[in-house]
């Protein structure tokens, strides 16, 4: 137990005193998962509301396959991706195996099912008089549709943030894509992962430090932006 | 009236804007190849050395991906990387052959050792026949981490066993499938026997309940090549920066580099030139 306090220490100790290496580490991180959230959830947005308005054939297949891929592993994704990355793969002459573009690409693939799948829970979930009502009262479609937004704008808050916390602490997609590569494609996880294959623990737990405080203000930021719209419609 | 919200659309601007920062300022491009090498010679540390020591009379980026020798190989093969550095001699020479790669160099060698519990229930500290030393462990049927990944520690060990007629079939013959790090720990945890280079060892011998039980047999060397991707094969690959890389490697300057080298004021590399002590 003392040692496990002595390595979380040291840990707490080295990101404190601003190591550059591991910063490099964390903004990659953050780059390519900012990145991957950004470019999936217009779409995913735009898909799940179809889903939950419009009533056409193959609907119900396509809600069961999204909910199928919500559990499909990381590493499998990240394999698919290589193949079709590599020299040898269909898309080899992008040159992008290794490369961040490529851990773009994955963790896009990667949340994509479940910005999906929870703002499509959160469209049914939410009143379906909005849209009429907004429409009767003038507004135009783009209008009726942001009004709908504004209205399950929590739910759609707490999707970005699942998908966001799924693939900043994915590491099998990353590990395949990236490969890892310093300086250049190591992000958090995989150098956790390293660092733990090469005994370093204190490195491993330094970074793992960073994950859990990313994911605590994610947390508190959700939970302020609640608690501080409550307040405004109260007044 | 439609709710407008100027603050969150700033908030989003914000991180755009970092987003694209981040992602420009490190992607501005210097020359650059990728290098697949053997976790055994990146987890000792040898490549940082190395690479800081290259840097010093020439800015072409080298980009390590540290897998095991199987992997390596089958991404210089798939042309995903512009040059190897690898220990399977057998699977080096069909990898040439087959005109993959070209130009092997020898660039340096080590050697594998057989590390174990302090016990030593198989009763083979000090041996230097490390056939005996397997039959003793498969007599005894004591347990035996592999690292079952097909790197180039595993393809040795896997000929070792070939080599004396046995096969490693029992309930606590165990494969990690992992790299030599991860596969030391675990046997450290479980008290077992296991087959590391000794970079790898001396890496991590200082946190290792295992002891150092055989070495020294001329079985156990360990030879490192650089092979680079056929351009024929692959005319994407980088061929004149990877040969500018291999060619600083096999220079005097580079094999005093990797002889320099040391944890615990042991050497854990030879240049290949050192004759075998």
């Amino acid at each position: 137990m003392t040692e496990f306090m002595a390595i979380f220490a040291s840990a707490v100790q080295q990101l404190l005193s601003g190591d550059p290496l591991i910063w490099h580490i964390v903004g990659v991180s953050f780059s390519v998962s900012l990145s991957a959230i950004l470019i999936a959830s217009l779409p995913a947005l735009l898909i799940s509301f179809s889903l939950a308005y419009y009533h056409f054939p193959g609907r119900w297949v396509i809600i069961s396959l999204v909910n199928s891929l919500l559990g499909i592993p990381t590493v499998v994704v990240g394999l698919l991706l290589y193949l079709l990355l590599s020299h040898s793969g269909p898309l080899g002459e992008l040159q992008l195996l290794f490369t961040r573009p490529a851990m773009v690409i994955g963790q896009v693939l990667l949340c994509f099912p479940l910005l999906v799948a929870m703002s499509l829970v959160a469209f049914q979930a939410a009143d379906q008089r909005v849209l009429e009502t907004a429409r009767t009262l003038g507004a135009t479609r783009l209008q009726a549709f942001l009004t709908l937004l504004y209205e399950v704008r929590f739910a759609l808050i707490a999707a970005v943030i699942a998908g966001f916390g799924r693939i900043i602490a994915e590491v099998g997609c990353a590990m395949m894509v990236g490969g890892n590569i310093l300086h250049h494609t190591r992000n958090i996880t995989t150098a956790i992962a390293l660092e733990t294959g090469k005994g370093e623990f204190v490195q491993g737990i330094a970074l793992g430090v960073v994950l859990l405080m990313v994911a605590l203000m994610l947390n508190v930021s959700l939970g302020w932006i609640q608690s501080r719209t409550r307040v405004l419609q109260q007044l | 009236m439609f709710p407008v919200l100027p603050r969150r659309h700033d908030v989003l601007l914000v991180i755009l804007l970092v987003c694209t920062v981040m992602t420009t300022s490190s992607t501005l491009a210097r020359e650059s190849i990728k290098l697949a090498i053997t976790t055994s010679t990146y987890h000792s540390g040898l490549m940082d050395i190395l690479l800081a020591e290259f840097a010093k009379t020439d800015d072409l980026a080298v980009q390590l991906l540290a897998v095991g020798t199987g992997r390596a190989l089958t991404m210089a093969r798939n042309g995903d990387v512009d040059v190897v550095m690898t220990h399977a001699p057998t699977a080096e020479a069909r990898f040439v052959k087959q005109g993959y790669g070209i130009d092997p160099r020898n660039v340096m060698y080590n050697d594998f050792v057989i590390v174990g519990p302090a016990s030593d229930p198989a009763v083979i500290d000090g041996l230097d026949d490390v056939s005996e030393a397997l039959s003793r462990i498969h007599n005894t049927q004591q347990r035996f981490i592999s690292r079952g990944d097909d790197s180039g520690t595993h393809k040795k060990e896997v000929s070792l066993w070939q080599e004396i007629g046995k096969t490693p079939v029992y309930s606590d013959y165990l494969e990690s499938g992992r790299g030599m790090g991860h596969t030391l720990q675990m046997a450290g945890e479980l008290a077992s026997y296991t087959m590391t280079d000794r970079g790898s060892w001396l890496a991590m011998a200082d946190n290792s309940p295992l002891r150092l039980l055989v070495e020294g047999d001329k079985k156990l060397r360990n030879p490192y090549k650089i092979i680079l991707v056929n351009p024929e094969k692959h005319p994407h690959v980088r061929i004149a920066n990877a040969r500018r890389f291999r060619d600083w490697l096999v220079s005097d300057i580079g094999q005093a580099a990797i002889n320099d080298f040391q944890i615990n004021g042991q050497i854990l590399f030879y240049s290949a030139s050192t004759p075998i002590p």
